[in-house]
């Protein structure tokens, strides 16, 4: 009996030395890699294909009738792609797994409206930011009316459902510590929680919040006039690749200066021609 | 007793090293994969940032971390389920086996019910749809859906082991004069929970492991935890098999509590 155990426990345990011996060896081995030049864009020229992970944001990235891809991320992995000389093979990926997929090699960049923070930013690089985004507080006019001022939504009474793993979950950490906070994965099940009135409020970044409010003008509401954040959005890169990363910002530079950011942005943001292609 | 001497005196048999030789193949294969995998991957592993979400020592004295947190809730939540599950279970069990067709009928109808749809659809269903009109709390909702769920499953089991039970015991219980009930709970049951007790710890186990979707619906469960650690730190890694381990350990101890009943129920044989 103690035998068997034995015999089955040591190769456990070389498993385990095993596991633990590579957390030395990695980091050396990846830098190594780096260091001999091999650049991730001449593995995307050469394949002749950028790999592009991405999570579906209303308007940043949605699936039109036919099944296909459109949005305004879209649209610019596409102009980068087409700039790259490359074609683009779209990855869609669960947001809170999102830069693991990025480091196990999913997929060469991220373009999904990421915004640049200092925690993401200990492991992924980021590109120069090419567009700008605020967070806003969508609230149930059952649950909260009324109310217009942050400390009315930070107290333990309030509940805020946010998606987890994005920006808004932090922010709402940061401005609203007291108020009770729910995590979900999908961004439909924090504004099905609204729309059931079990949350006060959802944090989101915009227009989310406010097409929500056009949408439902009875049950839903925008207590706050402004963004209460400006976040620097940018293309997320694996570490220590500056051949890439100089392409990238100076992508970002140059296609700002012609203004079609600016455009594309507008187009998608504040416009609704697009809206017949997606019902 | 690991016997040494056995060992290196050259009297163990010709077979058993043919089967140590094949389980070290294996288990090298397994390494060489593993290697190879993490290698690709020139993964950053940061096991030093891990022991804080355990615990932490201040001037108060241990503040518990989230994963303990969490295993608190889970634990909470399968072991108020397990009640439930059994409960359910017997009973769905028992009114499979009455006469009334009623009763039947029911019984049959949540069992297959709830066997063949997914269990996330269900805790869905229950969370988002029944317990926004019934006022249920997150919490209860999440303990409904798993005692459901896993309670059909145990009522076949349930089932299985009366139905096991020889027809004799049945026979010699009428002829005793006993009534339904009384041969249920002093000749039926206790035979039955004996026979009953290996499956059903493997249902108790698929518990633990299935209340990780509880996490679905943002309870602060030990899955939730390390989702909500992984999404702000990004330790993918190090978080998924710290988790995995802690469930492991959990299923681990329920396993071997049950192997001391079992024990101590084999002993007084009938």
């Amino acid at each position: 009996m103690k035998n068997h155990r034995f015999r089955t426990i040591v190769p456990f345990l070389f498993l385990l030395a095993f596991l633990v011996g590579c957390g030395q060896q990695a980091p050396q081995q990846n830098d190594s890699g780096v260091k001999s030049h091999v650049s991730q864009l001449d593995t995307i020229l050469k394949r002749g294909v950028i790999k592009v992970g991405f999570d579906t944001f209303k308007p940043w990235a949605m699936k039109d009738k036919s099944g296909k891809y459109i949005g305004f991320e879209i649209e610019v992995a596409e102009r980068l792609a087409k700039d790259m000389g490359v074609k683009v093979e779209f990855v869609p990926t669960k947001w809170s797994g999102i830069i693991p997929a990025l480091l196990t090699g999913k997929f060469d960049i991220i373009i999904g409206g990421m915004s640049i923070t200092p925690q993401r930013n200990l492991k992924v690089n980021f590109s120069l930011p090419y567009e700008y985004t605020g967070m806003s507080v969508i609230a149930s006019k059952k649950l909260a009316s009324g109310r217009t001022l942050a400390s009315e939504f930070n107290n333990p009474a309030t509940t805020i459902a946010v998606r987890l793993g994005t920006t808004a979950a932090e922010v709402t950490k940061n401005y609203l510590p007291n108020a009770k906070i729910l995590f979900f994965d999908e961004e439909s099940q924090t504004i099905q929680e609204l729309l059931n009135e079990r949350v006060h409020a959802v944090v989101a970044s915009n227009p989310l919040p406010l097409n929500l409010a056009k949408e439902y003008p009875e049950q839903l509401y925008l207590p706050f006039k402004e963004d209460f954040t400006r976040e620097p959005i940018a293309f997320g890169i694996k570490k220590g690749d500056h051949d890439y990363l100089n392409w990238l910002n100076n992508w970002v530079l140059v296609t700002s200066s012609t203004g079609w950011l600016k455009n594309r942005y507008e187009y998608w943001f504040y416009t609704n021609d697009w809206e017949n292609q997606i019902q | 007793m690991f016997d040494t001497r056995r060992f290196f005196h050259g009297t163990i048999r010709f077979s058993s090293l043919i089967d140590t030789t094949k389980y070290l193949v294996v288990m090298g294969c397994v390494l060489w994969l593993l290697t190879l995998g993490t290698n690709r991957l020139g993964y950053n592993w940061q096991w030093y940032r891990i022991p804080k979400y355990f615990w932490t020592v201040g001037e108060q004295g241990v503040t518990w971390g989230p994963l303990v947190q969490g295993l608190g809730v889970t634990l909470q939540i399968t072991a108020i389920s397990m009640v439930l599950m059994l409960v359910i279970g017997m009973a769905t069990a028992i009114f499979r086996m009455t006469d009334s067709w009623a009763a039947r009928g029911t019984a049959r109808t949540y069992m297959e019910l709830i066997r063949n749809t997914p269990l996330l659809i269900q805790i869905f269903f229950i969370y988002f749809v029944l317990a926004p009109i019934l006022g249920i709390s997150p919490f209860w909702a999440a303990i409904i859906a798993l005692s459901l769920f896993e309670g059909a499953y145990a009522s076949e089991i349930f089932r299985a082991g009366i139905t096991s039970i020889d027809k004799g015991q049945w026979e010699a219980a009428q002829g005793l004069g006993m009534n339904a009930s009384a041969t249920y709970r002093y000749i039926i049951l206790p035979q039955a929970f004996r026979r009953v007790l290996p499956p059903m710890t493997s249902q108790a186990v698929s518990l633990v492991k299935d209340s990780a979707l509880v996490s679905t619906i943002a309870i602060l469960d030990l899955t939730q935890q390390g989702r909500m650690i992984d999404a702000e730190t990004f330790l993918t890694f190090e978080i998924w098999f710290t988790v995995a381990a802690i469930y492991l350990a959990v299923t681990l101890a329920l396993s071997g509590v049950v192997k001391i009943l079992e024990k101590r129920f084999n002993g007084i044989k009938p």
